[in-house]
């Protein structure tokens, strides 16, 4: 197979990059700012950062297959009964929808605190008991929701639309918890301030993709049920 | 040298203690090993069942003694019944699926060497990774349990289709608490599964040393990362199918069981479900999990065939793609397992286009192959001989693929012995052997050691005719009509077949005696095994650079590696011979240059 033979690769380790952050190539610098890829720059995003859209992903996907569950089982059965959905429900959508913003207020005030651009006597940890709170709120209203319609007598197992209900809502509810969770431990980081910014980063992301999340929920429940 | 700033994040210190360094621990080669423990006992338990089963085929009414033991009711008097023979067939099937080729190939090599052949130090997500191994181990431990329930493990086939899974205890034996066991364990599974992705894929993206760019990633490492991608998208929806079938059973909702169906004379409580959805959303999975399993298996094969060839593969682009390709096709192609569901005929066609075209990048990788291997001279070992097996196995099983691919043939030879030849050969033992090339090839890197080469060549010898005595006798089964799932066909027109199933079995008792040939080679191997050197196979990707043998805790020691050159420049004139290592700084004259 040997055709052509090249000239051995002239690579010269001063034209290697020595500085940090000379990410100017590509996506994720997998391609170099001059084609070359055999230089390759040696900085890479935080790990976190990929991570995180991993993480969405693998979500996006879940909840892809509880919607075309509920489109096809719909679209199978005699069966459904619609309902009103609980008013709670727009007040929890609003609570959430702050929570997102008191982060991202929070997340400029840490940046700020780690520049050293604001007082050290002011916790930038504030607002972020601020989200944590309204987050539990958010999951305390969804829970009187569900009382709401048990009391109504739609239970789990009562018709295909309680029971779809049930299982979307629960489902994001425990992906609200496990945000809570990082925001408890970005909270926990703080205070012993080793926080990095990457960590963070990631947890705001998560939430916003929480908070949209929901919102598609709640069209699609509205929408189907 | 080395870059603190991409890798400042994965650092961490030795352990200290036993739990941390051998149980708990957050180095991904103890976690590899643990996968490829896990795997191990698997596999063993996997491979009596199958034995029972066989024995079973070819002498139905004889006792199996001590079967009893196992279960009282499923086999009074060491005779298993219809529903235990079927119990034993869907334990076999997902004991072998999730937990072998899923966890070996795949989590169990990948963890080991995926950080080390891009230059990490570990995964990006150490506790993750952890949790990773020990969710899946629970997984394994909920679905062993469902031996020990009362009626005794699901009934329904790996594929578990509905309402047959969904209907309760009603439906008798094997369909209660064995169901909701097995949903358990997958979702746990699932979970497992996709915190390896979380650390699999920012390792491949984010974790590479400098001159590392992704053309310079060994095939294996692109077959992991491949693989990765596929099990985040596949698992993230088999998870959700199996709370929805969990529900049906403990909570009473109709997601998969329709309306008014009479079991035992009793009118079921549910209403409206569809036994369909099940299946689309199995198979939405179901299909890329076969390929989750073969893709790390091309990948592991590729690279030991190309350090024994002793020369590049024909493109290493291509083969790249090719699985790419193979990734993405098999999203498209899952509908070719319901052709005879009852969806629209048109679905089935559909389906039927993508599937004859996801052939194409599997010949073209299987024609790289051959064409790379073609005039070489191969180093014969055991592990290049495994990788020569996974080739044959692969091509032979993935023929039979073009006819069930077509609908109007596959009317014919749905349910029969056919499709299981089939899947056998091709995602079965293929895997499998890409699993013993991996081990033979990767053994002395992992323990220090060598494994005996005379005890690998009988294991393969042995494997190799065992495998194609046991599976090809199969597609012809399936073509004179034998339906698959029967424990028995003493009184009906297969009667006449029963000669062949009893050579099968005897096939696959001596086959499965020999691989207790490669188990002793391993322990044995293990504790009492030549030394090994740094790079006993003069190999070229990082994980042959490591300082020590077994690799330091954090892989490269003091000084990360900086890449220099392609993964398999082989056939050159260097100071070492005909090789030079990816971080070897020495200028050779190469044929070919990946940028």
């Amino acid at each position: 197979m040997a055709t052509t033979v090249h000239e051995p690769p002239q690579i010269d380790p001063r034209r290697l990059p020595e500085t940090k952050h000379s990410g100017n190539g590509g996506w994720r610098n997998l391609v170099p700012a001059d084609g070359d890829l055999r230089v390759v720059q040696h900085y890479s995003p935080p790990a976190s950062s990929t991570g995180i859209w991993v993480v969405l992903f693998a979500i996006t996907m879940m909840f892809a297959a509880f919607t075309s569950a509920l489109v096809v089982r719909k679209g199978a059965s005699l069966d459904w009964r619609h309902f009103t959905l609980p008013s709670i429900l727009y007040f929890n959508t609003l609570l959430l929808l702050v929570s997102s913003v008191t982060l991202e207020v929070s997340r400029r005030r840490v940046a700020a605190f780690m520049g050293g651009l604001r007082s050290q006597s002011e916790s930038p940890a504030r607002w972020l008991y601020i989200t944590l709170s309204l987050g539990l709120l958010f999951v305390a209203g969804q829970y009187i929701a569900w009382r709401q319609l048990s009391a109504e007598g739609l239970f789990l197992a009562t018709n295909p639309s309680s029971s779809f209900f049930y299982v979307l809502t629960a489902a994001h509810a425990l992906h609200i918890l496990g945000g809570l969770g990082g925001i408890v431990f970005v909270i926990r980081k703080l205070s012993q301030s080793v926080l990095r910014r990457s960590t963070l980063d990631a947890t705001a992301r998560y939430w916003h993709f929480m908070d949209v999340l929901w919102v598609y929920l709640l069209l699609l429940l509205w929408m189907k049920l | 040298m080395h870059d603190m700033s991409a890798h400042a994040v994965q650092h961490h210190a030795p352990p200290t203690t036993f739990i941390r360094k051998h149980v708990f621990s957050l180095d991904h080669k103890v976690i590899g090993k643990q996968y490829y423990a896990l795997a191990l006992l698997a596999a063993l338990i996997g491979m009596a069942l199958s034995w029972l089963m066989r024995i079973h085929l070819g002498w139905t009414n004889a006792a199996i003694p001590g079967l009893q033991l196992l279960s009282k009711n499923g086999a009074p008097g060491g005779v298993m019944t219809p529903e235990y023979y079927l119990q034993l067939m869907t334990m076999h099937g997902t004991i072998m699926v999730f937990f072998v080729l899923t966890t070996a190939p795949f989590a169990a090599f990948g963890n080991y060497f995926l950080p080390i052949q891009v230059g990490a130090e570990d995964m990006p997500f150490p506790h993750f990774n952890m949790m990773s191994f020990w969710v899946t181990f629970v997984g394994f431990l909920v679905l062993i349990a469902a031996f020990f329930v009362s009626d005794g493990p699901s009934l329904g086939g790996w594929t578990q289709y509905a309402p047959l899974s969904a209907v309760g205890a009603v439906g008798g034996p094997g369909e209660g608490m064995g169901v909701v066991l097995w949903a358990a364990s997958i979702a746990i599974f699932c979970v497992g599964q996709l915190l390896g992705a979380l650390n699999f894929i920012p390792t491949t993206l984010d974790l590479r040393v400098k001159g590392m760019s992704m053309m310079r990633l060994p095939l294996s490492a692109w077959a992991w990362f491949i693989t990765s991608c596929m099990g985040l998208t596949a698992f993230a929806v088999l998870m959700p199918a199996c709370i929805l079938l969990i529900l049906d059973h403990v909570a009473g909702t109709s997601f998969f069981v329709a309306s008014n169906l009479v079991i035992n004379d009793q009118l079921q409580p549910h209403s409206g479900g569809s036994t369909l959805l099940w299946q689309h959303l199995f198979w939405f999975f179901g299909h890329p999990e076969v390929y989750i399993a073969i893709v790390p298996g091309m990948g592991i094969v590729s690279h030991v065939l190309v350090a024994n060839m002793r020369k590049p593969m024909l493109s290493h682009r291509v083969l790249i793609y090719s699985m790419g390709a193979l990734a993405v096709l098999s999203y498209m192609v899952y509908g070719h397992h319901m052709f005879v569901s009852g969806m629209n005929p048109f679905s089935s066609l559909a389906f039927s286009f993508p599937t004859l075209a996801i052939t194409i990048p599997s010949t073209i990788i299987v024609l790289i192959w051959i064409g790379s291997l073609y005039g070489s001279k191969l180093r014969i070992n055991s592990a290049s001989l495994f990788s020569l097996g996974f080739v044959s196995m692969f091509v032979a099983g993935g023929v039979s693929g073009f006819f069930l691919a077509q609908p109007s043939i596959d009317i014919m030879l749905h349910a029969t012995y056919f499709v299981v030849g089939h899947f056998h050969l091709v995602m079965g033992v293929a895997a499998m052997f890409g699993i013993f090339a991996g081990t033979y090839f990767w053994f002395p890197k992992m323990t220090g050691r060598m494994m005996n080469e005379t005890l690998g060549k009988v294991h393969f010898v042995l494997s190799f005719i065992g495998a194609y005595a046991i599976f090809m006798p199969f597609h012809y089964l399936g073509m004179a009509g034998n339906v698959r799932r029967y424990s028995a066909f003493v009184a009906d027109y297969l009667q006449p077949l029963i000669p062949l199933h009893q050579f099968i079995t005897v096939a696959a008792l001596i086959t499965g005696a020999a691989q207790l040939i490669f188990v002793y080679n391993l322990i044995h191997s293990r504790f009492w095994g030549a030394p090994a050197s740094d790079n006993p196979w003069e190999c070229t990707s990082l994980e042959w650079s490591t300082p020590t043998t077994p690799p330091p805790h954090n892989n490269f020691g003091d000084h990360l590696p900086v890449v220099y050159h392609d993964p398999y420049q082989y056939g050159v004139k260097s100071s070492t011979g005909d090789y030079v290592m990816q971080a070897s700084a020495e200028q050779v004259a190469t044929v070919n240059e990946e940028k």
